[in-house]
């Protein structure tokens, strides 16, 4: 046994590859892109030739992984929690195929919205797809419950869901691994109508998950995973989920607590752990990063006769990811405080980078654009959504991956006009595609422009599907050759670059407008290995 | 033994790597370690911190409690600031006192200053200098590292060690740069104290 320092997310993907898996998929998405990319670097993956490469979304990378269990080996698909969503139709429906190969579906919530849209739980897709699922409270459990995943995915033959949050994602500590196991040999499915869901076969399929359900449970109850603690002070039961299990020990032990506990990671609930501690103390403090799954399942609708609280009830915040202190109040205690932030310190939000092309890009549309007013322009998820911020304050929108051409289309069709959308590279690729096809086939006005870096830069520049070939993508779509150019967003063409975008935006159709210039930070990174 | 200590700087002024070095150091004399980054949006120019946890015992949060922190190391000095309710009342705060300008609004330095030497036990020193000094600016990080190594809990010699694991893969050059750095980091808060 080797102790290594990981990262959570390194450890889970230690740990699938320690389980033997033969391919990851996954889209990049904080807090969840250092998984694949810890597969890509590792020596074993490499000499086992595991499949690293990124997929386009992830849709495409949960349908593969789908597709590497049919044929009979193990996957792993990371995602970021809003990743689910869009891999959602793959996913709820690969719990009614279920699997041949064992299947790991990784959801990395970001509660508190470090680097991300919203705080939604991925729990509750658990729940919705009548999944299993693990949530691990430390990086050691990181690398543990996904080997216990592999093997839970291959006694159910259906995925099972891990969900860390982004503290746990991005934290490091050491890590006990065990030796590595072979992959599984390729094998169809026993059963040659698994996979087809067509109604006939479907609702025999959903039958199955349905029963499968108290197996599912009785496991949660007996596997381990979730603990009941004894304590002897009985005034108060702790239900502590997920990381939420840390920072509630970290108070127990600078108060001297003894409350008796059930520690939770591995869903669905188990009812007789719970009902044994709410039996004893009568009154519950539910602990849990993100959405009060757990607390809303226990509370219910009605009455009980225990007391339950938590974060519905306001003993704990309704909103952003737990710390000691949160815990604490909760708890009635307080811990000590600092000093407060000197009011001489200022914000330091997030900027483009120096020398970066979406900086010019943004100028050139903000003088093109200038005579029309503001509002006009829909953007998107990447390094280009900070042209929302001072000095820029160029785009109007920023929702979900793709939105951006989707959304200037609905607006169009409204009337609004010119109506513009900026997209990154990669983000078109990812989910830009089919609603240019939309504008396409109506003729939309629409002035879509693609700041293409070659990279996928927020999360931390990992290799585009777009690069080197958005032009005959935009081409193949439909798009007109004369409304289809391409830019270069440096200072020294910003007088020409606002010219071409001016032209465009008057144009009652489809233009694609693709301003390249490599990411400054890619381009450090690859002069600085080509001169090693 | 507990050090907590909060790492802060700018996003690409290498607190992840000062983070590393500790860290290798500490599992190294085997003791435990949790450490908390920062990764994605904020990397870009934002403010950065990452929650380094040593001690001889089980670590259980990631997260440092407010007002316990033993230590907030700072390749920045108005970041150094940022975290000052995370500090314990006889906790340190160590330094680099070159600003890092990418805002607008970013405040006269005196006023950072005078903020600094209200913390009983700091350590404000000129590492971008420094480090120019030791060969090159690159290496400023280091210095800080240097600069806090007496307050660490650790051993000089373990930090060492850790700087030639870590950067073992860049060269001979590279990997005495930073012990230059280190020491000359640990001699200017030295210095300092004295003074």
């Amino acid at each position: 046994m080797k102790k290594i320092v990981l990262l959570g997310d390194e450890a889970i993907a230690q740990g699938a590859i320690d389980s033997g898996i033969s391919g990851v998929y996954a889209y990049p998405g904080t807090p969840s892109t250092e998984i694949t990319e810890y597969i890509q670097a590792s020596k074993t993956a490499q000499e086992r030739k595991i499949h690293s490469d990124w997929s386009a979304n992830e849709k495409t990378a949960m349908e593969a992984a789908l597709g590497m269990s049919y044929a009979g080996k193990r996957a792993l698909v990371c995602m970021k929690h809003v990743g689910l969503n869009v891999a959602a139709d793959a996913f709820i429906n690969s719990a009614i195929t279920g699997v041949n190969g064992g299947l790991v579906v990784l959801a990395a919530d970001d509660p508190s919205m470090h680097s991300s849209q919203n705080e939604q739980d991925s729990r509750f897709y658990g729940k919705f797809s009548l999944l299993t699922v693990l949530e691990p409270a430390d990086q050691q459990e990181c690398y543990d419950l996904t080997r216990m995943a592999f093997e839970l995915s291959e006694k159910y033959r259906l995925p099972v869901l891990l969900r860390v949050t982004t503290r746990l994602a991005h934290s490091r500590s050491g890590v006990y691994c065990q030796d590595a196991q072979p992959e599984n040999s390729m094998k169809l499915p026993d059963d040659s109508t698994q996979f087809i869901l067509l109604p006939v076969f479907a609702r025999k399929r959903y039958k199955s998950l349905l029963e499968m359900q108290p197996v599912m449970e009785e496991d949660a109850e007996k596997m381990g995973q979730n603990r009941l603690i004894e304590g002897g002070d009985r005034s108060l039961g702790i239900v502590a989920c997920g990381i939420a299990y840390n920072y509630y020990m970290e108070i127990a032990q600078q108060f001297g607590l003894d409350y008796p506990m059930l520690k939770i990671a591995h869903y669905p609930v188990p009812r007789k752990m719970v009902r044994s501690l709410a039996d004893s103390t009568e009154t519950l403090l539910i602990l849990e990063e993100g959405y009060p799954v757990l607390e809303e399942m226990l509370a219910g609708l009605l009455e009980t006769k225990y007391l339950i609280s938590g974060r519905l009830s306001g003993a704990v915040p309704r909103d952003g990811e737990l710390n000691p202190g949160i815990v604490a109040a909760a708890l009635g205690l307080e811990i000590r405080k600092g000093m407060p932030v000197p009011e001489v310190v200022t914000a330091r939000p997030p900027a483009l980078c120096q020398g970066c092309g979406h900086i010019d890009m943004y100028r050139a549309l903000n003088d093109a654009i200038e005579p029309y007013g503001p509002g006009r322009v829909f953007s998107d998820i990447g390094c280009y959504t900070l042209g929302a911020l001072p000095p820029y304050n160029a785009i109007n929108s920023c929702v979900d991956m793709g939105a951006s051409v989707t959304m200037a289309k609905g607006a169009s069709d409204a009337g609004l006009r010119p109506a513009v959308a900026v997209i990154g590279d990669s983000t078109f690729t990812h989910s830009g595609m089919t609603g240019l096809l939309d504008a396409v086939v109506e003729q939309t006005p629409v002035t879509i422009i693609i700041s293409d870096n070659s990279t996928t830069g927020m999360t931390g520049g990992q290799k585009s599907h777009a690069t080197s070939r958005l032009y005959n993508i935009c081409k193949g779509l439909g798009v007109e050759e004369e409304h289809l150019i391409e830019i270069d967003p440096l200072r020294k063409h910003h007088d020409e670059n606002t010219r071409i975008i001016a032209a465009e935006l008057k144009y009652d159709g489809v233009s694609v407008i693709i301003s390249k210039r490599e990411c400054i930070q890619t381009a450090l990174r690859r002069k600085k290995s080509a001169a090693k | 033994m507990k050090t907590d200590i909060i790492l802060s700087g700018v996003g690409g002024q290498g607190i992840l790597s000062i983070a590393a070095v500790i860290g290798m150091a500490a599992i190294d004399s085997d003791l435990y370690v949790k450490q908390a980054e920062v990764h994605g949006m904020s990397q870009r120019g934002g403010a950065v911190q990452s929650h380094l946890r040593i001690s001889d015992q089980p670590v259980y949060s990631d997260l440092i409690p407010a007002g316990s922190c033993d230590m907030i190391l700072s390749v920045e000095p108005m970041e150094s600031l940022r975290y000052v309710p995370f500090l314990a009342r006889d906790g340190w705060l160590v330094t680099n006192s070159k600003p890092f300008i990418n805002i607008d609004n970013y405040p006269d330095e005196k006023y950072l200053f005078d903020e600094i030497r209200k913390i009983g036990n700091n350590v404000l020193i000129d590492a971008d200098h420094i480090a120019s000094e030791a060969g090159s600016k690159k290496v400023s990080n280091i210095v800080v590292l240097g600069a806090a190594s007496s307050f660490l809990g650790l051993r000089y010699e373990a930090l060492e060690a850790s700087i030639k694991a870590i950067f073992a893969r860049k060269g001979e050059d590279i990997i005495r740069l930073n012990l230059n750095a280190l020491k000359a980091g640990q001699e200017a808060a030295a210095a300092q104290r004295l003074v």
